[in-house]
């Protein structure tokens, strides 16, 4: 799932709520997208002082335009200066990279669960899942309405939508989580997806542990270059052998299945981790 | 020659300046790439460097390694190897921190996995090695000698995202000459080059150490330890708490430390790293005496940087009418002719 790199040439960058809608014309990675995979984008243009690369999810890729779009949330310096790109600056963006969502063997119905802007990658993967024959219900939880993303969007391309924000100013007030159980409960559910903040995705895939669903989620890890050899955007993940190892969520993930992720140990290094013990020697 | 792979589609752009090859200058002369490390012959100076590009498998989407006058692989050590927690970066200035803690298969999988793909594309490789005793160092070069795709021996005596942090062999010149002399024991014939630490009172002493045992070139240099703290929540943001520097907000104290050496040691091979982003920041490293670079961090900016360095330096050298490498090795030494 290795991509290429290529100078996109910015279309245009819309504010939308709280994110930023941009969309790129980059051919070569717009033919190939799966949902669930991502890009990494070089910041601050010519003689930047910002080395490391930004991974933003694929909202869409359209292979009849040549265009992509991503949907980026002002954090820090490089995010500042990507969201004011000018129409037709080019950036040099590498894609798509990662391991995509993996659709179902039979159709049944999946729940789609995204929190923020992590909504982005779920249209892509809902319209896949319903034209695999799969109904499609979808939660999309934020802080506030501004900070939802798509939710018009979400009701075009599935069976039903719930909303939710903390402070009750769109949907149910609550937690985004707070939706999921009714969804898990209800005979059916077969598959479940979630993209969106690691304290929501381990929350998710314990849930659906707790109702015995297959759960996939995309994880967010801070990543240097997006292609596997800077080595940081590691996490601690179960193998298919039962052994834990440090794995980079950029080539191995973003995707995981949500039992193999040690949630409880993300940020630290459990002494069970092959080469953990080799740790203290040196 | 096609060596870097950015597509450049009907956005109507210009493509990055320097990935033009100049196969010839105005005079049609070809520039002669080719440089000497102890021996060895590769076809170009420009490298990879140790950790910044795993085992070289990751850059195949976007170059043929085998263009690279070599690929230098991320220390090896003899046991797989999980490396710290995370965070394990943090952006700086011109630069990054990092605290991976040599995360790594060990040599029974890179064996079996890593040096042959390298060897199947006819890549030329620098294995770089790790230990925590002088002893290991010399069972990873006893495993590794012989082995098809490798051509020299980086012995990684500086990283500082160890245990022992500060107190790394490359710190010591005694300790730094005794696993250079233990791997040299051991390397049949296979060049060794010391990677050494810009984190020293005297650079020039511990090279000579390394030389005085038998070291047959330097790599330089490893990152420079630092440390980042993050005002919010007032703790370092590394996992680790220190990690090592690297990018261009190091490349003047490599330059440094490469004009340095090669004055007290002018018949030393030296591998030049540090921050390498452009052709012309490799031809400063060679202009202060390296015989080759190795360009790192670099690749996390732009997974195409060691094939458009190597283009954009072998412009940079047609276009001052150069024709061979070794005439500007350590040129920057040399009062001009008049």
């Amino acid at each position: 799932m290795t991509g290429s790199q290529v100078k996109a040439r910015v279309v245009s960058v819309e504010p939308v709520g709280a994110y930023f809608l941009i969309t790129l014309d980059a051919p070569a990675i717009a033919a190939a997208v799966e949902p669930g995979q991502f890009v990494a984008v070089a910041v601050g243009g010519p003689d930047t002082a910002m080395l490391l690369r930004r991974s933003f999810a694929l909202y869409t890729a359209d292979p009849s335009t040549g265009r992509i779009q991503i949907v980026v949330a002002e954090h820090g310096r490089g995010t500042a200066w990507l969201v004011r790109v000018g129409a037709g600056t080019p950036l040099d963006v590498v894609g798509p990279l990662g391991r995509p969502f993996t659709l179902p063997a039979e159709p049944g119905t999946a729940v789609l669960v995204a929190g923020g802007y992590g909504s982005a990658p779920m249209f892509d993967l809902a319209r896949r899942l319903r034209a695999a024959g799969s109904a499609v219900h979808i939660v999309v939880g934020a802080g506030s309405a501004d900070r939802l993303f798509g939710i018009d969007e979400a009701r075009d391309v599935a069976d039903s939508v719930a909303v939710t924000t903390d402070d009750g100013s769109a949907g149910v007030r609550g937690l985004v989580t707070d939706a999921v159980p009714a969804l898990l409960g209800s005979p059916g559910a077969t598959s479940v997806y979630a993209c969106g903040p690691m304290a929501m995705l381990r929350a998710v895939g314990e849930m659906a542990a707790v109702y015995d669903v297959p759960c996939q989620v995309a994880v967010e890890e801070s990543m240097a270059c997006g292609i596997g050899v800077c080595m940081t955007c590691v996490l601690p993940v179960v193998g298919v052998d039962g052994r834990s190892r440090m794995v980079r969520s950029c080539v191995e993930g973003p995707v995981f299945d949500a039992e193999r992720v040690r949630w409880k140990d993300v940020g630290s290094l459990p002494a069970d981790v092959v080469g953990a013990g080799a740790m203290g020697a040196h | 020659m096609n060596p870097v792979t950015i597509h450049d589609h009907e956005c109507g752009i210009g493509e990055i300046p320097g990935t033009h090859t100049h196969d010839h200058g105005e005079a049609g002369q070809r520039v002669d790439l080719a440089t000497t490390l102890a021996g060895v012959t590769l076809p170009n100076p420009v490298l990879t460097a140790s950790g910044c590009s795993a085992a070289g498998r990751e850059l195949a989407p976007f170059m043929d390694v085998s263009d690279l006058g070599a690929v230098v692989t991320k220390s090896v050590m003899l046991r797989p190897r999980s490396g710290r927690a995370t965070p394990r970066m943090a952006e700086t200035p011109s630069g990054m921190l990092n605290s991976i803690g040599l995360q790594g298969p060990g040599i029974d999988a890179f064996l079996e996995h890593d040096l042959p793909w390298l060897a199947e594309r006819g890549a030329r490789a620098v294995v770089s090695i790790a230990g925590g005793t002088v002893e290991e160092f010399a069972e990873l070069a006893r495993r590794l000698v012989g082995v098809p795709a490798l051509v020299l021996l980086e012995v990684n005596i500086s990283c500082p995202n160890v245990a022992s942090r500060g107190q790394v062999f490359a710190c010591d010149p005694l300790a730094a000459a005794d696993v250079v002399r233990a791997v040299k024991a051991e390397a049949n014939g296979v060049p060794v080059f010391a990677k050494l630490s810009p984190d020293v009172t005297d650079i020039v002493a511990i090279a000579q150490s390394c030389v005085d045992a038998g070291a047959d070139g330097l790599s330089m240099i490893n990152t420079l330890l630092g440390m980042l703290i993050d005002t919010e929540t007032m703790r370092p943001v590394l996992a680790g708490v220190t990690g090592g520097l690297s990018g261009p907000a190091i490349r003047p104290v490599a330059v440094r430390c490469v004009w340095q050496v090669h004055a007290a040691l002018p018949d030393v091979p030296i591998l030049g790293m540090g921050g390498i982003l452009t052709g012309l920041d490799a031809l400063q490293f060679l202009l202060a005496g390296a015989s080759a670079v190795s360009v790192g961090t670099a690749v996390f900016h732009d997974p195409s940087a060691p094939t458009r360095v190597l283009s954009e330096l072998r412009a940079e050298l047609t276009r001052r009418g150069v024709r061979r490498l070794s005439d500007v090795v350590g040129a920057a030494h040399r009062e001009p002719q008049r």
